[in-house]
């Protein structure tokens, strides 16, 4: 038996986006020619266009397709700042290095000052501190971006009331992760951009979306055949935003059977590892994602106990050498940097069933006690 | 067995990874993350330790068809090897860091975690042969003279020994590389890594000058007369003749030779040739590969550098040091660095030199 958790990384395509990506790919035209195949292929992708933006809530022109989410992120970071003549950028101090590392870029070369706003012990930012910092540099401030839930705990953050803080300040908000899995609506939080990605709902890997605000023009990061508003050039991957718009239309995700299936799966961690802790269990989460703490082990070598007992599951950060680093994201809840690497985040998807989580509950004691023997040497 | 494979991104710890496999072991290839900054590509032909290797090693146990994970030890790096590696110099002694990673990390770190974790030994693309004999599983040289790393295998006690499969031992390095080729394993024609891994200049003078700082002290003769000045004692070895910069030339004009590095006066010491013979040598902590080693004199052969020779000698144990006395004069013996004991091609143990005569 093995047993899929990690489908906060990368989740199963639906059927019926295969299906509709298979047609696609069998079609000719590119969707800017003019001729009859053209014509055709462009009006798959603006049905497409149309579909995502109904899921996404928002004007389809406010659809702008990209190769990815981190894409989007780094198109909404890099040119919401060109776009503006101010030099502060407020983000999280939890976002995904796909925010945080184009942020730290505009810092190191375009002269942007970077502020993260802090989070509390249960993950979700500080509004306070929020609206401190805005009441005292608003004139400052080029734009904020906070992302709608965390991927490494599921933990869903207040974006309404960030909006309502900032004002006339633009607000981005990364929200790949709750793309489909909770109610979002990008007209209704009143967002100047927001970020989703393909492969995190039932569609396939290499498309994202940039939404953005109709008439804001930002700076384009490729430049090119001027395709969608001339931010974002490049021949349309029309199979893939086809397949995507599929995986949306279908709302094919049952958060109540996910968020069950985590749950059985919280209860019965804690029920063998009473120490574990649960991080962000207080705080508003999304369905599918838990990060557990199991003091006294290190997160890569249970995950390759876990890999070798076919239980996927992830350690959350790595840097590029896949060397496994304490999240900044456990960090910035005030954990420990030892705690931090003693963490494991386990991801629930509509696929999953009640006998995966019987199973990977059934190898976790082992597990962890061959985890905390392999610390305990390292230790000595 | 369940064993894990050491993987550097190298050809060899390919190959030995493969071997283990079509042994019939369950193997699950490791690469070892021993900088916590590691550069982005290789520099040369040096180093096992970049975001390269790292893919390397990756891709070679894709295609052989294994897990393949990251292991973090470069805290234990820099603890166990590199620190040790300055101190050492800092005492004016010359160590062998590859020796010391096989006994704190390959063979110790590694090998106690995957045994806690579950795993049965390690696998490592090292050339030397293991033998089952009466007396337990013993160290041998590899059947290639030119590639054989027994002399830095030889810090590993029996225990170690009986976790540790070397798969390549009887086999020439050319042909391992015709072997990885017809695995399909892009690595190779990957050059060999040579030098000090976390020394990519491969200028280790410049290196321990950069994190040591250099103090200017006196170079000497034997007599205590000052001939020149030195950047810094601990960037010397005992036998080096260039870079010494000396102007006052010997009466002979024959060339001088570092004989004695003191750190505590921050004096290096010059002289002749002839003063660099060595034909005896002690060394502390001694570790044996196999039987131990008594007080009563036995025959063999001694070898003090990774690939010098083996020389006739007569070992001993005394109190708890290990005594070699060699049938024909060594130039140039440095303190630090490990003496070897061979019997035939079998590893009787090692031990750090602490004293020559």
């Amino acid at each position: 038996m093995s047993v899929y958790l990690d489908h906060a990384a990368t989740t199963p395509m639906f059927d019926i986006a295969i299906d509709a990506m298979n047609t696609s790919l069998r079609k000719l035209g590119n969707p800017s020619s003019l001729h009859t195949e053209g014509r055709s292929t462009r009006k798959d992708v603006e049905d497409a266009r149309e579909k995502i933006a109904k899921g996404v809530g928002c004007l389809s022109s406010e659809v702008i397709f990209t190769g990815s989410g981190t894409e989007a992120n780094n198109a909404a970071i890099k040119g919401l700042f060109w776009h503006s003549d101010k030099k502060v950028i407020l983000i999280s101090s939890i976002e995904h290095h796909a925010v945080l590392d184009p942020a730290h870029w505009l810092v190191e070369h375009e002269g942007a000052e970077l502020i993260e706003i802090p989070v509390d012990a249960d993950g979700v930012i500080d509004l306070a501190f929020l609206k401190k910092t805005v009441a005292e540099r608003a004139s400052e401030i080029a734009l904020i971006s906070v992302m709608h839930s965390n991927n490494e705990t599921g933990v869903i953050q207040p974006i309404a009331e960030v909006v309502k803080i900032a004002g006339d300040i633009p607000v981005h908000c990364d929200a790949v992760q709750s793309f489909t899995k909770v109610a979002l609506s990008f007209k209704d939080l009143g967002l100047f951009a927001m970020t989703v990605s393909g492969h995190k709902v039932g569609g396939p890997l290499g498309i994202g979306a940039l939404i953005l605000r109709r008439a804001v023009e930002i700076p384009a990061l490729l430049h090119g055949g001027g395709q969608e508003r001339d931010i974002r050039s490049g021949t349309l991957n029309a199979p893939s935003i086809v397949a995507l718009a599929a995986a949306v239309e279908a709302k094919l995700y049952d958060a109540s059977k996910v968020a069950e299936l985590r749950d059985s799966f919280e209860v019965g961690v804690l029920a063998s590892r009473p120490d574990a802790v649960i991080n962000g269990k207080s705080a508003p989460r999304l369905p599918g994602i838990s990060n557990i703490t199991f003091p006294g082990t290190q997160s890569d070598s249970l995950l390759l106990l876990m890999d070798s007992q076919k239980v996927s599951c992830s350690t959350g950060a790595a840097c590029t050498a896949g060397v496994h680093r304490p999240s900044h994201v456990l960090m910035a809840m005030g954990l420990t940097d030892v705690l931090s690497q003693s963490s494991l985040r386990f991801s629930f998807g509509t696929t999953n069933t009640a006998s995966d989580v019987a199973y990977a509950l059934s190898v976790l004691p082992d597990v962890i006690e061959r985890g905390l023997a392999a610390n305990a040497v390292g230790r000595k | 067995m369940k064993i894990i494979a050491a993987m550097s991104g190298g050809v060899d710890s390919a190959v030995a990874a493969a071997r283990a496999v079509e042994a019939g072991h369950e193997v699950i290839g490791v690469h070892l993350a021993l900088s916590s900054n590691p550069q982005k590509y290789r520099s040369g032909a040096r180093g096992c330790c970049t975001i390269e290797d790292s893919h390397d090693a990756r891709r070679a146990a894709d295609v052989i068809g294994i897990p393949f994970y990251i292991w973090d030890m470069a805290d234990e790096f820099h603890e166990g090897v590199v620190e040790n590696f300055m101190s050492e110099y800092k005492a004016g002694r010359t160590p062998n860091p590859c020796l010391r990673c096989n006994e704190k990390i390959k063979f110790a770190a590694v090998l106690d975690r995957a045994k806690a974790m579950g795993f049965d030994g390690v696998v490592t693309g090292h050339y030397a042969r293991t033998q089952e004999s009466s007396v337990g599983r013993t160290l041998h040289r590899a059947v290639d003279p030119l590639k054989d790393q027994s002399y830095v295998l030889a810090v590993l006690n029996r225990e170690q020994i009986n976790g540790a499969i070397f798969p390549l031992g009887d086999t020439e390095k050319v042909d391992i590389r015709i072997e990885a080729e017809a695995r399909g394993l892009a690595v190779a024609q990957k050059p060999d890594s040579h030098d000090i891994c976390f020394v990519p200049s491969g200028d280790n003078a410049g290196w321990l000058r950069d994190r040591m700082g250099s103090e200017v002290g006196p170079i000497v003769d034997q007599d205590g007369n000052k001939l020149g000045e030195h950047k810094g004692a601990y960037t010397y070895t005992i036998g080096q003749r260039k870079g010494l910069g000396l102007t006052v030339p010997t009466a002979d004009g024959s060339p001088r030779f570092v004989l004695k590095i003191e750190p505590v006066s921050n004096t290096v010491v010059v002289g002749a040739r002839e003063d660099l013979a060595v034909t005896s040598m002690r060394g502390e902590r001694p570790i044996f590969c196999g039987p131990e080693v008594g007080a009563a004199p036995l025959r063999g052969f001694v070898q003090v550098r990774a690939h010098g020779a083996a020389l006739d000698c007569t070992y001993y144990m005394d109190n708890d040091q290990l005594v070699a006395e060699l049938d024909q004069p060594l130039l140039g013996l440095a303190t630090g660095q490990a003496m070897v004991i061979y019997d035939g091609d079998r590893v009787v143990g090692s031990a750090t030199i602490c004293e020559t005569a």
